[in-house]
Parts: structure tokens; sequence; C-alpha cells
């Protein structure tokens, strides 16, 4: 969809705020996974607000499309990305993790209009959405509804995943997105000592998907490869997004052990944990000088 | 006395044999015709899982899965998301064997509205051998919130179980045997998900009476069980409990105090299964001796059904022996 600079600007603005709300969560909430929800923020807000056909007053709404979280732990952007789209108020979030909270530390459908699924245990969450996208075709073999699945890069150690992609490919799933987050770091280390992935391209190749590799941070790249993965037929799509761990915070960057810590609790080795969080409310407000602060 | 609707043949050699999975193959058929939200999916198991009745009477509304039933699970909890009614079928071994995190994630948590069918339960599967053979799905599927759990007693309770969980909103799993198997229920016979049945009552003749609570296609040696002994004059029942969860717990309480001790029986590990439940419940709320009738803890092995059924102690014979032994 035809994207202008100025949109873009805005863009990457709102995705500026939402990894705002994302760090003052996840200090509220003191625990969850801070470098996979920062470095999504852009697909997400993508997604949010240009890509999909959505409603927040109506979540429910039969047109809409799905956007399923596989990697469920990388929630925080995803809950802050649906607040700042209207599905809720956006001070909720500090309720992150908390009893009673409709932001369960992993998302749960029945919790929050707006959530497709329920999703947390990697490797499930790709298979629900080759279910969705079977069904919608099974409905309308020419159905403009799309389903957008976002997978970490980790996860697809799980053997599961190849069982799903294995049946989207079979099945040529047209009107399903996958965006993997290749941020190229998991819990233990990174992903090519914890377990190499390479050459990812080629593995979904072989499975009959079309493949893009774009910089996940570029709204434009992302955008253009969305539209592409859009007009494919006869294949799912899988956009291979190169994203930098916790980007936006300079600081927490390409460190794996910001992968399952949040501000106040991350290592030490670059900033002390207690000046994380104002450090990276701070880095986030000004960024350098390359988006205006978000209270501009 | 026996129960009105049940078959009149059943303790006669006339009695009919069928495989409960053929009931489900009917049934899911029947559901396929009356409805377009059903939609079923397997695991390269569509003919020995009776599944293919409904793949070629309906291929597009069809999803042949392969071996992954990880993903078949999860695949039918998007569907159902989508509105299907999905029947997610493969050997109960398999799944909901190997696809327990995911039907507990993607389905009873999300409380999505998929049927998961697990065929060739229990030892009676037979010759493949204890790899095959799941004795513990009833457990494992029990201790799921949002689940509901049935195990039928012959293939006609198969087709009623099958149209039932489709009307019901929300995760089922039923259990189905391989083998040909007695058929002891006739259209008549009633069937509501979470009702038990009292088939056979007791002639009070014995000092001491016992209740025999069972589930699934071992109704029939039960009953074959408690007339012999009801003939030779120890008061037996029968409640017949094809619903394990949610327990019919006024039937059982109903049932409990009528009798002086309870028998149940299943084909499954005597832990976690009808047995498990019917302690846990009973302890709680009416103390009462109970015997368990089922596999003690141990995996089967290769054989024919009925001398694996008769050497894990769950026939008629092995029930008479265990209650008259109880009783000195």
């Amino acid at each position: 969809m035809y994207l202008s600079e100025d949109k873009i600007h805005s863009l990457e603005k709102q995705a500026n705020e939402i990894r705002e709300s994302i760090i003052e969560m996840l200090v509220a909430a003191g625990s969850g996974h801070t470098a996979g929800s920062l470095d999504a923020a852009d697909i997400f807000t993508l997604l949010y607000f240009h890509t999909m056909q959505h409603d927040p007053a109506n979540p429910d709404w039969e047109e809409r499309d799905l956007l399923v979280l596989s990697a469920g732990h990388i929630c925080p952007v995803l809950y802050a990305t649906m607040a700042h789209a209207g599905y809720f108020p956006v001070e909720e979030l500090l309720t992150l993790r908390k009893f009673g909270t409709r932001l369960q530390g992993h998302p749960h459908r029945t919790a929050l209009p707006g959530l497709e699924t329920t999703s947390g245990p990697l490797g499930s969450g790709l298979s629900q959405a080759v279910g969705m996208s079977l069904a919608l075709r099974m409905d309308n073999p020419y159905t403009s509804r799309f389903v957008y699945c976002i997978t970490g890069d980790g996860e697809w150690n799980e053997g599961q995943m190849w069982e799903a992609a294995m049946l989207a490919g079979k099945e040529q799933l047209h009107n399903l997105v996958v965006i993997v987050d290749r941020n190229a770091i998991q819990i233990d280390g990174y992903t090519k000592d914890v377990m190499p992935l390479e050459p990812l391209r080629e593995k979904f190749e072989s499975f009959n998907w079309d493949v893009q590799e774009v910089d996940g941070h570029n709204i434009r790249q992302l955008n253009d490869a969305i539209g592409k993965a859009q007009a494919v037929y006869g294949q799912p799509s899988i956009i291979i997004a190169h994203t930098i761990p916790a980007k936006g915070v300079d600081v927490f960057e390409r460190d794996f052990k910001w992968h399952g810590n949040p501000p106040g609790k991350g290592p030490e080795d670059r900033v002390p944990k207690d000046k994380q969080a104002s450090l990276a409310l701070e880095k986030l407000r000004t960024l350098g000088g390359t988006i205006e602060p978000s209270d501009s | 006395m026996l129960a009105e609707h049940l078959d009149k043949r059943i303790n006669s050699k006339d009695v009919e044999m069928k495989a409960v999975r053929d009931g489900y193959g009917e049934g899911l058929l029947e559901l396929g015709r009356n409805s377009e939200h059903i939609v079923a999916l397997c695991c390269d198991l569509t003919e020995s899982t009776r599944t293919s009745l409904f793949a070629d009477a309906f291929p597009d509304r069809f999803i042949q899965i392969g071996i992954a039933e990880q993903n078949l699970v999860s695949v039918a909890s998007g569907m159902a998301a989508m509105g299907k009614i999905p029947f997610a079928t493969s050997y109960a071994m398999f799944s909901p064997g190997r696809s327990w995190e995911q039907i507990r994630t993607t389905i009873a948590y999300n409380n999505a509205n998929v049927k998961i069918i697990g065929a060739h339960a229990g030892v009676s599967v037979g010759p493949d051998g204890a790899t095959h053979q799941a004795i513990e799905d009833i457990a494992i599927m029990r201790a799921l919130p949002n689940m509901v759990v049935i195990a039928p007693a012959d293939s006609i309770e198969a087709r009623k179980a099958t149209m039932a969980a489709a009307e019901y909103e929300g995760p089922v799993y039923i259990r189905l045997a391989r083998e040909k198997t007695p058929i002891v229920t006739t259209d008549e016979s009633p069937f509501s998900i979470g009702k038990a049945y009292t088939v056979l009552h007791k002639d009070v003749k014995h000092q001491k009476t016992v209740g025999i609570v069972v589930t699934g296609t071992l109704l029939h040696h039960s009953i074959t069980a408690a007339t012999e002994l009801n003939n030779e004059g120890i008061g037996v029942s029968v409640l017949h409990m094809p619903t394990v969860k949610p327990l019919d717990t006024n039937a059982l309480m109903t049932f409990a105090a009528e009798h002086d001790f309870l028998v149940t029986v299943e084909e499954h590990q005597i832990t976690g299964g009808l047995g498990g439940a019917v302690c846990e419940f009973m302890s709680e709320n009416h103390p009462i001796k109970i015997l368990r009738v089922g596999v003690n803890d141990e995996f089967g092995q290769s054989g024919e059904p009925d001398e694996l059924i008769a050497h894990y102690g769950m026939d008629s014979t092995a029930i008479i022996n265990k209650i008259k032994s109880h009783l000195g």
C-alpha cells in the first residue's frame, strides 16, 4: 500500500512512542522481554497503523485482517501497539503481568478483545495462523483478508514450525504472510551458537514459500515487502526482517542478555541497573536527533 | 435387571460386534451433511480412524495434515477461531499423547471449539504393542480446564457422542477403540454429555451390594460380570459413565448410596482416569470403599485384544474375581 514520506515519518514517531510505552510497562511489571519487544516495534507499527484492515472499536469485525503473534513473549510490543491504536487505554499498559490484568505475561485470547490467539509456548502460533488462513480460503477462495503471523527466529528451533511451514507450502496459502523477527538472539545466546538457522532463506524456499529479506527497521522496505507478499499467488510468503535486538536504546542493543530482562534488571556492562530505565526513556525521547522528541 | 433401552442380545451369542471408530466415522459423515461448519483434519490415518467417510464425501472440508500431531491440533485451533467446528483426529497415543501441550495452550486455555478424536485407545489395539496403546489419555485430558472427556461404550454411542460434541460449544476429547466390540446400547438409549446411566439394577439378595462404575467399551464385560454375580446372589449394579469429565456427581452420589462399595472399570491406567476421578470425588463427598479395575502402573504389550484385556485384569472374569475376593 502506498506510503508517503510524511506517513513514514509519522510511523517512525509512532514506533518510538510505542517503544517508550514498552520500557514503561516492563519497568512497572518488573519482568518481561525487552530486546524482541523493542526491535519488533517498527513491524507492529506498520501493520497496525498502515497495513491491516482492522477496527479497534470493533475488534471482532468480520472483515478484519488477523495478526497472530507466535512469539508470545514479545507481547509488550503487541499490547503497546494495540493500546496506541485505540484498542484500550494506554494507561492500562502499566498493569502488564500484574494480578487481575487483561495483559497477561503471555497473551491470552479470551482476556483481551483484539487478541487473535493465546501464545507463549513457542512453535504453535504459525500452525494456528495456517489454520485461520485455510478456513478463510475455504469460505472464499478469493478472500481479501490476510493473516499476518509474527515469529521469532529462535522459535524456528521448534519442529512444529517446520510442520506448519510444510503444510502452508503444500496448501499454497497465498493469504498468509509471515514476518520473522530475525534479531539473531535467543535466551541462551546468539542464534548461531544456540542452534544455527542459516541458510534460512533457502530453507523456506525449499518449503515452497516466497521469501524476502529486509531491514526490519526500514518502514519503506517493510512496506514494499508486505505489498509484494500480498501480491504473491500460489505460495505463502515469508519476510525475514533483520532487526537489531533492543533497537532504539543503543546501550541495550545487540546484547542477548536483554532478551528476557526488563530495564532495571538487565546486564550492567554498559549501564548500571538503577539507570537503565531512565536512560532508555531519555534515549528514546531524543533518538540522537534522528526523530523529533515525541512530546515536541 | 437390565435397562429397557439396551440391546436385548448382549448376553447372547447373537450380540452384534462393531468397532467404536465406525460409529465416529458415521457420525462425522452425518454431521458433514448437516453443517458446512464441520471440517476434519487427520494425520495420515484417515482410513483407520474412519475419517475417510467424511474426507471422501467432503474433500474441500478435509485437511490432510501429514504425520504431524502438534500441527494437527494447532491448525484445528486456528480454524475454530474462524468459526469452523474442526474434528482433529489421530491415534490417541499421538494425539493427545504427543500434542498435549498444544492442546492445552491453543485449545483448552484458548477455549477453542475443537473436537479431539483419539482413536485406537487402550491395550485392545493388540499386536501393535505398548507404543501404540494409549492408557494414559483420559488422565492427561481430564486434567485440562475446559475439556470434556468422553469414552463411548460402543459404536452407536460413539456416533451419538460425535454428534453431541459438535452441538457442544467448546473443547471435547473422544477416545475410540480399534477392535470390534459388542453393541450394548441402542438408538433409543439416552446419551447426553455429562450424564451417567444406571444400565443394570442389582437384585438384592446378598448381604453386601456392589456398584460397578464403568467407562468405554468395558461396559459389556461389566454387565456380563454383574449379571453372573446377580445370578449367584450377589447384588451388583452397573453405572454406565461415558463422560468422565464433567463427572456426573449426582448420579454417582445416588449410586453410591445404594451400594456397599464401588468398583471402577476402564481400559486405562487405574491412576488418573475414571478410577481417579471417582475416588477424588467420593473421598471428599461420600467416603466409600472403591476398587479399581484397569492397568496397574505398567505398560501394555503385543497380543490379541481379548488376551490382553484378560491379562491386565479387565475382563468379566477378572471383575468377578476382584469383587469376590473383596467379599471374602
